[in-house]
C-alpha cells in the first residue's frame, strides 16, 4: 500500500530560481534566505520519498487564458521546462509516475472532485522553485513527481476550504493504490505579498506567522478565510496560499512541526517554509 | 448585472476577475505570445506592427507603447501577463512593482529589506482616502 509520509509547505518566488542558476545564492541578500533552506533539504534527503505530489500554479506558461482548468493533474511520464519569457531554467526535465498519476486522476473523478488530464505540459518556476530549494542543484531530480495544478490567477481560485477537501481525497486514493510508495506532499505558493497595482509590495508577517501556527494547530479554521481576506491581509497573490491547504488536508489531523522558516524580501514577496510529519488521528 | 465585489474595498489592486477577464483577454494574450523566444524578438524589432497582430484597444496599445504598467491593468492586463513585457525590456517583478507603486526603484527596494509594504492604513480605500502608505 501506498502512504503519505510527510508534507512541505515552500513559497515558490521565480527570483529564488535565479539566484539559484546564476549562482547568487551566497550572496548578503540570498544567503539567509538559503540558509532556512538547508535543514529541509538534509531533512528531505534522510527521508528520500519514491514520489512528490506538488501543488503548485502555472504563471502563464503551460496554460494562457485560453483554457482555465481549476484542478488539473499531470499524468505524463516527462514534464518538461517551460520558457516564462526569458528563457527555460537551466534545471533538469521533471519525471511523473504514470501509474499512480492516473490512478490518482481516476479515484479522484469518482470521488467527486472532477480533475483536468495533462497527458503532455511544461511546467514553471511555481513547480521547479519547490524541487529546487529542496532538492538544491542537481542533475537529476531525486523523484518522480505528480503535478497538480491549480488555477489561482484568474479570480475566483478554489476555496481553501475545497482544497483541503481534495488533500483529503488525495490521501484517500494513495491508500488505495497496491504499491509501497511513501509519498511527500508538496503545497506551494505566498506567503503574503502583492506584485501589482499602488500597493505592490505589501508585506503581513503577523498574517504569515498565524498561518504557519495555524497549519498545525487548527487547520480547518485556517480553510475558512476568505479570498478577500486573503487578498486585503497578504496581498493579491498571497491568495496562493489556498494551495497549502491541499497538502495540509492530505495529512493526519494531527501533524508535528519538523521546520519553519520564514524569510522577508525574497524580491517581493514573504518566503515561507514548513515540514509537517504526520502524528495520527485527533 | 452583478452585485460590488467586496474586494473591490482594498486599495491599489486591480483583483484579475470575470470583468478583467473579459475586457483584458487579448492583451493577455498578446503577453502570452511573447513566451516565445521568436515572438520576442519580432516584437523588439518592431512593436507597433507586431501589435498588429492582435485586436487590442487603442488605450490598450497605448499602454504597451508607453509601458504603462498601472495603465494596463486598468484595461485588463494581468500582472503574471504584463510582466513579460517587462522580461523583454530586462526588468524585474520589483523594478515594475516600484513603478507601479510610485517609488523610486531604491526606495522601493529598501522598503522590501525593512520588511515590506505594512497592511496597516492599506487595507481599506475609505479609510485611506485613495493614499497609498509606503513602508
Amino acid at each position: 500500500m501506498a502512504k503519505i509520509v510527510a508534507g512541505i509547505a515552500t513559497s515558490h518566488v521565480p527570483a529564488i530560481g535565479v539566484a539559484m542558476d546564476r549562482g547568487m545564492s551566497g550572496t548578503p541578500y540570498w544567503d539567509p534566505l538559503f540558509k532556512g533552506y538547508e535543514p529541509a533539504r538534509e531533512w528531505l534527503a534522510k527521508l528520500a520519498p519514491d514520489v512528490a505530489i506538488i501543488v503548485y500554479n502555472d504563471h502563464a506558461s503551460a496554460f494562457s487564458l485560453e483554457i482555465i482548468p481549476t484542478f488539473l493533474i499531470g499524468v505524463g511520464d516527462r514534464f518538461p521546462i517551460a520558457d516564462e519569457g526569458f528563457g527555460p531554467r537551466p534545471v533538469p526535465v521533471v519525471l511523473g509516475h504514470p501509474p499512480l498519476a492516473w490512478h490518482l486522476a481516476e479515484s479522484l473523478i469518482l470521488d467527486e472532485f472532477d480533475m483536468t488530464i495533462a497527458n503532455e505540459m511544461q511546467v514553471d518556476h511555481g513547480l521547479t522553485v519547490p524541487l529546487s530549494v529542496t532538492c538544491g542543484q542537481t542533475a537529476a531530480w531525486p523523484f518522480p513527481v505528480i503535478p497538480i495544478c491549480v488555477n489561482v490567477v484568474q479570480y475566483p481560485p478554489p476555496t481553501g476550504a475545497r482544497c483541503f477537501k481534495l488533500g483529503m481525497a488525495i490521501r484517500r486514493a494513495i491508500e488505495q493504490f497496491d504499491q509501497d510508495l511513501r509519498v511527500i506532499v508538496y503545497g506551494t505558493g505566498g506567503m503574503s505579498h502583492q506584485l501589482q497595482g499602488e500597493r505592490a509590495g505589501l508585506i503581513n508577517r503577523q498574517f504569515d506567522t498565524a498561518f504557519l501556527d495555524g497549519m498545525t494547530r487548527d487547520p480547518l479554521a485556517l480553510t475558512r478565510i476568505t479570498h478577500t481576506e486573503y487578498m486585503r491581509e497578504a496581498g493579491s497573490e498571497g491568495i496562493e496560499m489556498v494551495m497549502w491547504h491541499v497538502m495540509r488536508g492530505a495529512l493526519d489531523e494531527r501533524v508535528a512541526e519538523i521546520h519553519r522558516h520564514y524569510h522577508v524580501p525574497a524580491s517581493n514577496t514573504a518566503a515561507g517554509l514548513l515540514i509537517l510529519e504526520n502524528r495520527g488521528p485527533a | 448585472m452583478t452585485k460590488p465585489r467586496d474586494y473591490e474595498s482594498i486599495p491599489g489592486t486591480y483583483v484579475y476577475d470575470a470583468e478583467r477577464g473579459r475586457i483584458g483577454y487579448a492583451l493577455n494574450m498578446f503577453c502570452m505570445s511573447l513566451n516565445k523566444a521568436e515572438n520576442r524578438r519580432r516584437f523588439k524589432e518592431n512593436e507597433a506592427g507586431y501589435l498588429d497582430g492582435f485586436a487590442l484597444t487603442g488605450e490598450q496599445r497605448r499602454t504597451v507603447l508607453e509601458r504603462d504598467w498601472l495603465g494596463m491593468l486598468r484595461v485588463g492586463g494581468n500582472i503574471y501577463y504584463t510582466i513579460k513585457i517587462a522580461f523583454c525590456d530586462g526588468l524585474t517583478f520589483q523594478d515594475v512593482a516600484g513603478m507601479m507603486s510610485g517609488l523610486p526603484k531604491e526606495t522601493y527596494a529598501q522598503m522590501m529589506l525593512a520588511g515590506g509594504r505594512s497592511p496597516e492604513g492599506n487595507r481599506y480605500k475609505d479609510r485611506t482616502a485613495g493614499e497609498i502608505k509606503h513602508g
